[in-house]
């Protein structure tokens, strides 16, 4: 293949790549109708690149060279539009997240525009990359491009964890705060980088390639050998840092309380993502079809794993590391959202327990290559990904809409605003505000996954995949975490749709962007439409996890979407019996 | 019309709780009046046109796709049994709203509006012909049970709306774990491989689910249903959140919502897994027996009039289980009959508390007595309700708890049969005996809790009815309007059990202007609430014919299919896969023989099959 070919396959990168240059100019603009003009180049872009993917970027139906030679041939599509319709929302909750101040001096002529203290052009431009990263992170065939897919999603968020806070204000202790925020998230994520570039390195000295779909080719003929294991499961671990897992997931609440609400609803869906989309994509290279649980045999005298054709799980260590991952996530998320009071780490600690929701499915593995929705864990935890994406973003749009100014305070300068803190805030928001009070309250309640709203027909494929896999015990758990989880979202529930307005907080004010209600509005409209008719998308999630098995006796299945032989599928046409 | 009626039963109060919270305030009683009563009568003429030859069968069947890549569907359908649920919810639905014109005078639509989502929830739940919609109406009942209780209820109401949201929320999801599961299995053994809820496809597949897994669901289930029935050990909730929910919460969660808890096991519980439930149905009697009795000895110690009505509901429903527990034809009649009349009167016994509560806000026994001399026509509906509600012969209570208790007294041949019959001697003629684990014994020990019922609900009305006239301070003749609400104020999380004997209002807000508008004695609305109620009562304990035709097809299937499991014989717990039960369908026509046939296989001395006198099945125990 050559780099011509690869480049027609990323037009919606290459849109999103140009309007981040393009925005770093605007953003540089003496006028500021022009400076204004990078929400919505951006927004474009966006939308273009969702156009682009949908255009241009196979579907598992269609075969070309490009999706034969990807371990999930139908992801890259899904997971463009997927990040393209979030995205938009997102886009429209950051609005004015930095240079507000600043913006309304120069509005007011107390102040000239100055280049060289005005964030918002590296602000949106670097919301780009992080979402340009995420779409390569849909795409990715190689370790090296999953490595930098990875960073390029991740190295933007710091930055706009740290400026988020700088620039919304000068309390200092907020600003503060932001910055620590930024520089933990930093130090952590680069551990967390070190430890999958460890893994990645470790997987490419077993097999001998970096190629995602060679080294699953090796696997499935030569077995894992222990030097791909450790390999794997150290790439893991780093990338539960990206997904918030436990035991990586101590800079979780930090950062999304130090960040600004936009910032933090765009932290809880692009990192989580892309850690989904590599483990998911590492996991593949495995395959799901080792001996289940219980049946496995100790690894031969060589130290292999070795795949087989009835098994249905991942290789037993990976599977237990999963295991044990996931249902710790879930409970300590859950048990420590209990005991929050601020809104913020509530959602920081509830977006940690989704996590390991989501890790069930991708434990559970695409089942059967023919099979049914409802028994594909990989297409449960893709179409998890999209409602989480909404309805999460749905409870932050109202962090972000409600704002007071802190009045007594003694360094709080004339025209700044700060975020509300406590859940306490939220109280009797249906009666104050009732289109951000039902927004909360649906979006809670999806989050919760309380019939009939869309969390619950988003975990309930997570439920009849683990239940298809026999992962009775881990069903449990995930029940009972769910029912933990309903005592903090039905706190929030209560706070804002049944409690008077506490007169002893300060008044808030809401937000003079109004996109951001628009983003909140759009988000509690998505849960509900996604509920009647989330269909479409699930029809499209379980295309998307279409797994091209490298494995001899799947040959066949995969024989459709790959006519022109590829050398893996020259060794399993060799090794087929 | 008929194919999309049921449909239009959940949608059309959905519409009109939407309307109630747009209209202006003052009409929102009305508005909601309307929807109810529309609602009402769309379902009478749904019993109207309903086939009352075929009950066993599902009626007005219809299917619109929802999310068919999980296979899921709004399947909906109704037979016999869940046309009287129906019913029952549907009459339910303007009386509640009649029933708090006057005690609910603050935050009037968001009330009526969530009232109305109730009703469209429970609607679901019994209409459901798709196990998705089944849980989903299932828990959405939860939501505007938790809002009522939580706005309108009295002191505690905050902790008590938690504590039922969180009981039922986390038994619903272990239950559903345990559907999810029956749905794998029936996806497994589909042609397609894909995943589908329809429950007539679900029971057809569940018929040969393993016995070891058999066990589990039961276990998950019933952590679900049993929360909501409430069974005894799981039962905490209800007391807490009966005293503290508005009336017409009362009214809803005696009448309908605890029904959902017994409904699930009927429908869903028995049919996947009736050899587990056979198995495993004398523990259940027994602590539905523990329930009863206990329920009933903490009912005799209660000095809050709501509180022991709410007691006595973990007594009642105690019999309804006792009675699906015995599983033959009657105990299952008389439990689901027990459902329809427990409804009733429970609920007009709350009505009638609501009633007195509005009128001297309290619900302390020391504080009211002998009513009579004041309000003659409550009293009267009091002391017919109490009758009801223990069970006096020619009242709705007593046909159903009778036959509760006649079921578990025949269902005996097992070892209950073995203890019993052993005394009986050869040829003495005890009809009707049926298979089943449970015995004379067990209806002996429940016939206790009727004992205990009668004697607290009878000192109830010794009490609160006859006696002294006493009434609460500044509750004279004419000193309504002296009545001060201070514990409302202080009263928003205060724990502490005094507080719900404590006089206080319902609501933040109170309803101090409104009460004293009230008559002495109960007025036109009150009375015409409870006057269909009581003819109700009435009429299924005179003539219970009807409605005993109209459960009997549902019941004689369920009963086949209890049956059918084979498990009434004394069988080891595992049973090897070739013993399994066979589908539903196949249910021979004469199935008591089939039964005694295998007895007799498998014990060659045993009576010939057919013979259905005592003594012939007692010769086993021999």
């Amino acid at each position: 293949m050559t780099i011509a070919d690869r480049l027609s396959f990323l037009w919606p990168e290459i849109i999103l790549f140009g309007a981040t240059c393009g925005v770093m100019m605007l953003g540089l603009s003496k006028h500021r109708s022009t400076r204004k003009l990078c929400a919505p180049v951006s927004g474009i872009a966006l939308i273009a690149a969702g156009v682009a993917a949908w255009l241009t970027t196979p579907g598992p139906d269609t075969v070309t060279a490009q999706t034969g030679q990807l371990l999930f041939p139908g992801l890259a599509l899904y997971g463009k539009g997927m990040i393209a319709v979030v995205g938009v929302l997102m886009l429209l909750l950051v609005a004015g997240t930095v240079d507000r101040a600043d913006e309304e001096h120069i509005a007011a002529r107390r102040a000239r525009f100055n280049p060289l203290s005005s964030n918002r052009a590296e602000f949106y431009s670097f919301f780009l990359f992080s979402l340009t990263g995420l779409m390569l992170c849909a795409g990715a065939d190689d370790l090296i491009w999953l490595f930098l897919a990875l960073e390029l999603t991740s190295l933007p968020t710091y930055i706009m964890v740290t400026m988020s806070g700088a620039s919304a204000g000068s309390w200092m202790a907020w600003r503060n705060k932001s910055q620590e925020a930024g520089v933990k998230y930093f130090f952590l994520g680069a551990l967390g980088a070190a430890v999958f570039l460890y893994g990645f390195a470790l997987i490419y000295g077993g097999t001998g390639s970096t190629n995602l779909n060679e080294i699953s080719d090796h696997i499935a003929h030569q077995g894992l050998n222990s030097l791909t294991m450790t390999g794997l499961l150290l790439a893991l671990a780093g990338l539960g840092f990206k997904v918030a897992a436990v035991p990586m997931h101590f800079y979780t609440a930090d950062v999304y309380e130090g960040a600004a609400a936009p910032v933090s609803a765009f932290l809880a869906f692009t990192p989580k993502t892309a850690g989904f989309l590599g483990i998911i994509l590492l996991c593949g290279c495995m395959g799901w079809n080792y001996p289940p649980h219980g049946l496995a045999e100790a690894p031969s005298a060589a130290g292999l794993w070795s795949p087989d054709p009835a098994g249905n799980s991942l290789p037993e260590p990976i599977r237990l590391m999963l295991w044990v991952i996931a249902a710790l996530t879930m409970t300590v998320g859950n048990v420590l959202a209990i005991l929050q009071n601020s809104i913020k780490r509530l959602l920081a600690y509830s977006s940690i327990a989704h996590s390991g929701y989501m890790l069930v499915g991708v434990m559970v593995g695409p089942g059967a290559a023919d099979g049914p929705f409802g028994k594909n864990g990989v297409a449960a935890v893709l179409f998890y990904l999209f409602c989480y994406g909404v309805m999460n973003l749905g409870a932050f749009a109202v962090v972000a809409v409600l704002e007071r100014t802190p009045g007594r305070l003694a360094d709080a300068q004339p025209g700044e605003v700060h975020e509300i803190e406590s859940i306490d805030e939220l109280r009797g928001l249906c009666r104050t505000r009732p289109l951000l009070g039902w927004v909360m309250a649906i979006c809670s309640l999806s989050l919760l996954g309380l019939p009939p709203l869309v969390g619950f027909f988003a975990k309930a494929p997570l439920f009849t995949s683990a239940i298809s896999a026999g992962e009775i015990t881990l069903v449990v758990v995930l029940g009972i975490n769910s029912a933990i989880a309903a005592y903090y979202y039905l706190r929030l529930v209560r706070c804002v749709m049944l409690e008077d307005p506490d007169p002893a907080s300060p008044p808030t004010n809401e937000s003079p962007f109004g996109s951001r209600r628009l983003a909140g509005v759009l988000s509690a409209a998505g849960v509900l439409v996604l509920a009647v008719g989330g269909n479409a998308v699930m029809r499209t999630a379980h295309h998307a996890a279409a797994y091209r098995a490298a494995d001899a006796t799947d040959a066949r299945h995969a024989d459709l979407h790959r006519p022109d032989p590829s050398p893996g599928q020259a060794r399993a046409a060799t090794d087929a019996p | 019309m008929a194919e999309s009626i049921l449909i239009l039963l959940i949608l059309l109060p959905l519409a009109f709780a939407a309307f109630t919270s747009w209209m202006p305030r003052r009409h929102a009683p009305t508005v909601a009046l309307l929807g109810t009563s529309i609602a009402l009568v769309l379902g009478v003429y749904a019993a109207f046109i309903f086939d009352w030859n075929i009950t066993g069968r599902y009626q007005f069947e219809n299917t619109v796709e929802w999310l068919p890549a999980l296979g899921i569907s709004l399947k909906v359908g109704v037979d016999g049994v869940s046309m009287l649920l129906l019913l029952l919810t549907l009459l339910l639905g303007p009386v509640c709203v009649l029933a708090s014109l006057t005690a609910i005078t603050d935050r009037v639509r968001t009330y009526y509006a969530w009232l109305l989502v109730l009703q469209a929830a429970m609607t679901g739940v019994f209409v459901a012909r798709d196990l998705i919609l089944f849980y989903t109406c299932f828990e959405f009942t939860l939501i505007p049970m938790y809002i009522l209780i939580s706005l309108f209820g009295s002191t505690n109401r905050r902790k008590a709306a938690i504590k039922f949201f969180l009981y039922t929320f986390t038994g619903s999801i272990i239950a559903l774990a345990g559907l999810v599961y029956v749905a794998w299995h029936a996806s497994e053994h589909a042609v397609s491989g894909g995943w589908t809820f329809d429950l007539d496809r679900l029971m057809i597949a569940a018929a040969d689910l393993p016995p070891s897994a058999q066990g589990w669901v039961l276990a998950a289930l019933l952590l679900g249903f049993a929360v909501k029935v409430p069974l005894f050990p799981l039962h905490t909730w209800l007391p807490l959140a009966h005293t503290e929910a508005p009336t017409a919460g009362s009214v809803i969660l005696a009448g309908v919502l605890l029904k959902l808890g017994t409904y699930g096991i009927y429908r869903l519980a028995i049919p996947f897994v009736p050899a587990a439930f056979a198995e495993f149905a004398p523990y259940l009697a027994a602590l539905s027996i523990v329930g009863i009795v206990y329920g009933g000895l903490i009912c005799w110690v209660q000095t809050d009039i709501k509180k022991l009505v709410a007691y006595s509901s973990v007594a009642h429903l105690g019999f309804c289980v006792l009675g699906m527990t015995a599983g033959n034809e009657i105990g299952l009649s008389g439990s689901v009959l027990y459902m329809i009349n427990h409804g009733l009167s429970t609920g007009a016994l709350f009505l009638l508390i609501g009633m007195v509560y509005e009128r001297y806000h309290t619900r302390d026994m020391g504080q009211l007595g002998g009513l009579a001399a004041k309000m003659p026509v409550w009293s009267t509906f009091m002391v017919f309700f109490v009758m009801s509600s223990v069970g006096l012969p020619g009242l709705n209570g007593f046909i159903s708890e009778f036959m509760c208790l006649l079921g578990a007294f025949q269902s005996a041949d097992g070892w209950g049969m073995g203890l019993w019959g052993s005394a009986a001697p050869e040829g003495v003629f005890l009809p009707g005996s049926t298979p089943g684990l449970l015995g004379p014994w067990y209806a002996a020990l429940a016939g206790v809790g009727m004992i205990v019922a009668a004697i607290y609900l009878l000192q109830l009305t010794g009490k609160v009815v006859w006696g002294p006239l006493v009434e609460p301070a500044g509750h004279g003749d004419g000193a309504h309007h002296g009545h001060q609400h201070t514990a409302h104020e202080a009263g928003h999380d205060a724990p502490g059990a005094h507080n719900t004997l404590h006089p206080a209002s319902p609501s933040p807000a109170g309803n101090q202007q409104r009460h004293s508008n009230l008559p002495a004695d109960l007025n036109a609305r009150e009375i015409g609430i409870l006057v269909p109620l009581a003819a109700l009562c009435l009429f299924l304990g005179v003539y219970p014919k009807p409605s005993l035709v109209a459960i009997s097809g549902s019941v004689k299937q369920t009963a086949a299919i209890m049956r059918e499991a084979g498990v009434f014989s004394k069988r080891p717990a595992t049973l090897p896969p070739a013993e399994q039960p066979t589908p539903v369908e196949a249910t021979p026509s004469a199935p008591r023989e089939a039964q005694s046939g295998a007895q007799a296989a498998a014990k060659p001395s045993e009576a010939p099959p057919g013979a259905v006198t005592l003594s012939g099945h007692g010769g086993m125990s021999r």
